[in-house]
């Protein structure tokens, strides 16, 4: 029966699924990426490998200013995201459960289940009320938009950090007469570290990426690089678009490998 | 306990919610609180260029299944909006449906893998579900467009003589809905798989069970909570969809979030778009509690 029971978790045909699912997963960005390097206009006919339509992105001022607009947000909100995400882990996890903590878990987690498409409407009538009352456009309301809806993903790894955290090093430095305060900065902060980079990462990514709730919040002139895109999309297209996309997914995929070597358990 | 442990109790909870405090602060300005406007707002009056006047009305919500005839003054169902909420239904069921069709052998064949090439083929269903929605959704735009990729092949191998347009109908979003949620039904029905004993299956084969049984009456009943977890992270975001159906639909095929979009940015009516927004979120709220209460059961059921 051994031989038998080495085949046993196979079952037919899943596998031809699998790689059929893999390969159509990644088949259109594949096409997507191949396409930003075509000399032609045309996004059907290949005309041969060029950088034009990089340079041609890069030289649109439009492009160039959402871009800049998508770095300055992404990186406020993963600021301060994290920064609140690490306060709230340290006051969720390590200690005994307390009163309330579960309305905690169920306020950080709320971005996650309200649909995007509400939260965008909502903030779009609370901002408007607020634009209208004091005649501030800024940034600021797109920062503190996007700053919500990244807690969640900032304040998971940073909890799974602090949970697997061994707590004798910090009651060393407690019987060492540490301070608390030089605990934390000594001890904890670096330990906590890694957690804390990878929550911040997260909350970039998913700050660069937001379509929706930009699209509702932003003010006349703050498109982003996802709501130009989005604009973009309705007229005459060109590779134009394919090599924006290209960078935006680049950044992704930098951004995540790094998250996973950091995470990684090692064993 | 001592009175020196209770006080010691009662002060590490009060940092817990100190700590917590600006992130609560945070959310509630920016997330949760505003929803009580929008609920506000469903019961005031539409004012004539959007925006609201601060009357009361329920108008909002009769107008989300009623309307008026403009001429006659006749109140009578409102069939472009229920055709709205039909696609948008039968979508996401259709969406979450297939998802888990081709969804459970990839996510079985993950968790089947050794160890060391697992980790290899997780990241490469997680990379596309960090991966910018609209990017994807616009590349699938780019497969699906008439001269587009699935059209190149599939004249080449002369399966058809003229291209098919697929593009902005009802299939367009499937396909795409599809594409883009696909990880969200992969990654709990994994999670859920890689808990299973693979003894049991030994226990069944050598009981003389079918494949086919197998899967049905050992495999499915154990990964339940998986299927469950995977269907709701599917059905939420695919009810609520804007991007998809803006970019695939184009313009024509409108799901609840486009409509809602519509109330809003045109300026149509802005307490029934509320009244809507709160209509969406009572349903994944619904959903989200029949999951919680099923994931509660199920956790006490398996000890």
């Amino acid at each position: 029966m051994a031989e038998r029971s080495f085949h046993v978790a196979r079952l037919p045909g899943f596998a031809t699924t699998a790689i059929i699912v893999f390969l159509a997963l990644y088949l259109p960005i594949i096409t997507l990426v191949v396409y930003s390097f075509n000399a032609s206009t045309s996004l059907a006919v290949w005309g041969g490998f060029s950088l034009d339509w990089y340079a041609k992105a890069w030289a649109n001022t439009q492009v160039k200013d959402a871009t800049m607009r998508s770095l300055i947000i992404a990186s406020f909100a993963a600021l301060i995201s994290t920064t609140v995400a690490t306060m709230a882990a340290l006051g969720t996890t390590r200690r005994r459960a307390f009163k309330g903590q579960t309305a905690i878990y169920v306020m950080i987690n709320q971005p996650l289940m309200v649909p995007e498409i509400v939260t965008a409407v909502a903030l779009m009538i609370l901002f408007g009320l607020i634009k209208q009352a004091t005649g501030i456009h800024g940034l600021g309301y797109l920062i503190l938009a996007h700053s919500a809806f990244c807690i969640p993903f900032a304040y998971l790894p940073i909890r799974a950090r602090l949970e697997g955290m061994d707590l004798t090093l910090e009651t060393a430095a407690a019987d060492l007469y540490a301070t608390p305060w030089q605990t934390f900065r000594r001890v904890t902060l670096p330990l906590l570290a890694p957690g804390m980079i990878a929550g911040a990462m997260l909350a970039f990514v998913i700050s660069l990426d937001d379509v929706v709730i930009t699209e509702f919040v932003k003010s006349g002139g703050q498109d982003t690089l996802p709501t130009y895109m989005l604009g973009q999309l309705r007229r005459q297209l060109t590779p134009e678009i394919n090599a924006i996309s290209t960078m935006l997914l680049a950044v992704t995929v930098v951004l995540l490998t790094a998250f996973f070597l950091l995470t990684r358990k090692k064993d | 306990m001592s009175p020196a442990e209770e006080n010691a109790v009662r002060t590490s909870a009060r940092n817990g919610w100190l700590l917590s405090t600006p992130a609560l602060v945070v959310l509630t300005f920016a997330a949760a609180g505003p929803l009580l406007i929008v609920l506000v707002y469903s019961f005031l009056t539409p004012g004539q260029h959007g925006n609201v006047i601060w009357e009361f009305s329920t108008g909002g919500w009769v107008g989300i299944l009623w309307s008026k005839d403009i001429f006659t003054g006749e109140w009578a169902l409102a069939d472009a909006h229920l055709s709205i909420f039909w696609r948008s239904l039968w979508l996401s069921l259709l969406t979450t449906v297939f998802t888990f069709v081709v969804g459970f052998p990839t996510a079985w064949f993950i968790a089947t893998r050794a160890p060391k090439e697992r980790a290899l083929w997780l990241f490469l269903i997680t990379i596309p579900f960090w991966t910018n929605l609209l990017i994807r959704t616009y590349a699938i735009n780019e497969v699906l467009r008439k001269e587009g990729l699935m059209n190149t092949v599939l004249m080449g191998l002369g399966i058809t003589d003229t291209p098919i347009e697929v593009l902005y109908t009802p299939t367009a979003i499937f396909i795409g809905m599809t594409y883009v949620y696909l990880p969200l039904m992969v990654l709990p029905l994994f999670a859920a798989i890689d808990r299973f004993d693979m003894k049991l299956l030994e226990a069944a084969y050598d009981l003389y069970a079918s494949r086919w049984r197998v899967l049905r009456r050992v495999i499915l009943p154990i990964v339940k909570p998986g299927i469950v977890a995977g269907s709701i992270l599917v059905f939420v975001p695919s009810l609520g969809a804007y991007v998809t159906p803006r970019v695939l639909g184009g313009g024509k095929q409108m799901m609840i979030g486009n409509f809602i979009e519509l109330q809003f940015l045109q300026g149509k009516n802005w307490p029934l778009g509320a009244a809507l927004s709160m209509l969406l979120l009572m349903i994944v709220m619904v959903a989200l509690l029949v999951y919680v209460r099923y994931a509660n059961k199920g956790s006490s059921g398996h000890g």
